[in-house]
């Protein structure tokens, strides 16, 4: 694959003697998908959060208030929307661009991208003057995403649905195809702990991720976060 | 001859009327139709009794203890009626050699086709030492007797998990009974005690149809172990309404909200206290204001506190929760990030101003 190979890019000259050349990278259902996948996991996680810490009680009868059920009803309508949209987003990778694919990929075997990796974990440790650039993402921005996001949103949904297959009940298909799950963790509460641990480490991830898109944006030579709202990706020099 | 199971209990006492009662007790327990009653009264009338040998190993008793007091005394007499008493250590009339020759009996005269049921669970740590009756490790003498059972019913959460026996660091290392048997179908019946109601269902079941209850995945009687506390609390309505007590005294408590807060494992734990309860239906520990414990789970004696709803994490060295682990390492990240970002800035404004003096010079050079 050439797409982290750096390349020579003839295009316009503006004022200064830079040039500006823009390339389409991200589709539209990719893009689409980035922002819907956002707003789901901010959902899940909010209202997961809440799940395991409720918020105070509040008075009157049972009967007149219904917030646990609408936080849970929140965060299992937005994981089932999470869980189809990555579906779809698999689909997507089969029938879309080369770039559509790299979320998934994980090019072990591939020298070349892990001295592209080591650059690249050069560049933020302050060892590299100078940043290179990329059409797709950048092999260090692909190693996070592989290992947080490409096993880390099966993993939710796996853990999720199992727990999803308590009340769902025996028999139900959340319980055929994840109930297993349950006696694998040592019991419902393990499960409960495992999928809450998974919480974190999105948490985390989503702080790196917007850290780094905002700080490549302004410090390497190409758009970042335009590029994932309109999909072209400009270099700037 | 052997005799049939009614025929038994009618020597043991038990009218005809009562036993008819008892069939239709037992088809509405294990939730059959009534067309059934005729079904189990015939079986029982024609089936030869099937003995049942009760072994103890590393145990409390509290599983015997709640099987003698099953709510309905008709069902505890008919369903003690099927028992072998021969062998059941609190039980039994014998003593001594006598009582083990009459395990020894019973093992030969029912060879292949009696039932092994297990209270307790085998030490294996010093070749089983730390539990000895008859002179014998008990690990021996519950494979002796597995190897001819027709199946095996684990009584309790010794039995089927290991207990509190097998806390950390298990220091006999108690374990549960499906390890050391193999090759048998084990019924699991996990609680601390099982409910009593819920062990003799499943002895008649097992005794009338001759066959055994349909199992969950970790080999529990679906019939029983189907749902969660939390599926049939009668608190249920206050959580999904978002009322929880927050302390054993504050007003919330008082009023009966949900003990969530409090952690309660109703959610977590699969058991029929909330819909059967205990002491002849009388109550169950949440409809007596404490949370469940969870003790049909499988390891709950080794889970943190029972009064945690998020578990505590010991992976870490310190006892803290996957929300205090979390947060943690979301401040040390987010430093790091912060950090990170001045640094960035800094040596951006760095890197600006050289440039800037770089282009001073190249004009002041090409301006003199
Ligand atoms: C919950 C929040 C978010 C999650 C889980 C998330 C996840 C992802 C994933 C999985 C990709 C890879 C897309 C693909 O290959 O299909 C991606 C790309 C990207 N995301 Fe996000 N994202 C989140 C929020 C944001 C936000 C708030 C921003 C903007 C500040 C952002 C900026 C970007 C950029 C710029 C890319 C493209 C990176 C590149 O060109 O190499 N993301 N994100
Ligand atoms: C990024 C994705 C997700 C995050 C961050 C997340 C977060 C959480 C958290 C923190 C909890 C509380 C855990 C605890 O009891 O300690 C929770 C509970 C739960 N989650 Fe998720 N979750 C995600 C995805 C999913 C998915 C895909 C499903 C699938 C249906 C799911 C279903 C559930 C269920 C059923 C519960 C238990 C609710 C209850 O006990 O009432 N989650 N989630
Ligand atoms: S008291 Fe326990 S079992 Fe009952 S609703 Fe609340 S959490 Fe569930
Ligand atoms: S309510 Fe929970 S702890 Fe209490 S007996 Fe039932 S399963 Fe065990």
């Amino acid at each position: 694959m050439t797409m982290y190979v750096e390349r020579e890019f003839k295009g316009p000259k503006i004022a200064d003697g830079k040039t500006v050349i823009s390339y389409y990278i991200y589709e539209a259902p990719l893009r689409l998908w980035h922002w819907l996948n956002a707003l789901f996991i901010v959902v899940l996680g909010v209202t997961g959060y809440l799940i395991a810490n409720p918020m105070p009680s509040v008075p009157g009868e049972a009967s007149d208030s219904f917030w646990m059920g609408y936080i849970r009803f929140a965060h299992f309508a937005a994981a089932y929307c999470f869980a189809i949209a990555l579906l779809g987003r698999v689909y997507w990778a089969f029938v879309g661009n080369q770039y559509s694919k790299q979320l998934f990929l994980f090019p072990f075997w591939d020298l070349q991208w892990w001295k592209e990796v080591m650059f690249e974990l050069r560049w933020y440790l302050f060892l590299e003057p100078d940043p290179k650039k990329y059409l797709g993402h950048n092999p260090m921005a692909q190693f996070s995403m592989f290992f947080a996001f490409t096993l880390g949103a099966p993993y939710m949904i796996i853990t999720g649905f199992a727990l999803y297959s308590e009340g769902a009940g025996v028999g139900s298909w959340q319980d055929k195809l994840f109930g297993w799950v349950i006696p694998l963790l040592g019991g419902s509460q393990n499960l409960h702990t495992w999928h809450h641990i998974g919480l974190w480490a999105f948490v985390i991830f989503v702080i790196l991720h917007i850290y780094a898109a905002v700080r490549e944006d302004i410090m390497s030579r190409q758009t970042l976060i335009s590029t994932i709202i309109s999909g072209y990706r400009m270099f700037k020099d | 001859m052997i005799d049939t199971f009614y025929e038994i209990m009618r020597r043991q006492g038990v009218s005809r009327r009562s036993f008819m009662k008892f069939c239709s007790l037992t088809a509405s327990s294990l939730g059959l139709a009534p067309a059934f009653v005729p079904r189990i009264a015939h079986a029982m009338e024609t089936k030869p009794r099937t003995p049942i040998v009760w072994l103890e190993g590393l145990e409390c008793t509290c599983c015997s203890e709640s099987f003698i007091r099953s709510a309905h005394p008709l069902a505890k007499d008919v369903v003690l009626s099927m028992l072998s008493l021969d062998y059941h250590h609190t039980l039994m009339a014998a003593a001594g050699h006598q009582a083990e020759a009459a395990l020894d009996d019973v093992l030969k005269k029912y060879k292949g086709n009696y039932i092994l049921a297990v209270e307790g669970n085998p030490p294996l740590n010093n070749d089983g030492m730390f539990c000895i009756s008859a002179g014998k490790p008990f690990v021996d003498t519950l494979q002796r007797v597995a190897a001819d059972a027709k199946a095996v019913i684990a009584w309790g959460s010794c039995a089927s998990w290991g207990c509190v026996q097998a806390a950390r660091p298990n220091p006999t290392r108690a374990t549960p009974i499906d390890k050391v048997i193999h090759g048998k179908p084990i019924i699991k019946v996990p609680g601390c005690p099982p409910i009593p109601e819920v062990m003799t269902a499943v002895v008649t079941y097992m005794l009338t149809f001759d066959r055994i209850p349909d199992l969950d995945r970790q080999g529990r009687p679906k019939m029983f172990y189907g749902q969660r506390i939390h599926d049939k609390c009668y608190r249920r309505p206050h959580f999904d309404a978002g009322q929880f007590a927050e302390a054993w005294d504050d007003d919330a408590s008082r009023r009966g909200y949900c003990l969530y807060k409090m952690g309660c494992k109703g959610p977590t734990t699969y058991n029929a206290c909330s819909t059967v309860r205990w002491n002849e239906g009388v109550s169950f520990p949440i409809q007596s204001g404490h949370g469940c414990i969870g003790c049909s789970e499988e390891g709950f004696w080794d889970k943190g506190s029972f009064y945690d709803r998020v578990t505590d994490l010991k992976q870490f060295g310190i006892e803290a929760n996957a929300d205090q682990v979390g947060i943690a390492a979301t401040t040390v990240v987010g430093g790091a990030v912060a950090a990170h970002a001045a640094l960035t800035a800094i040596k951006r404004a760095r890197a600006e101003a050289r440039n800037s003096e770089i282009a001073e010079a190249r004009n002041n050079e090409s301006g003199g």
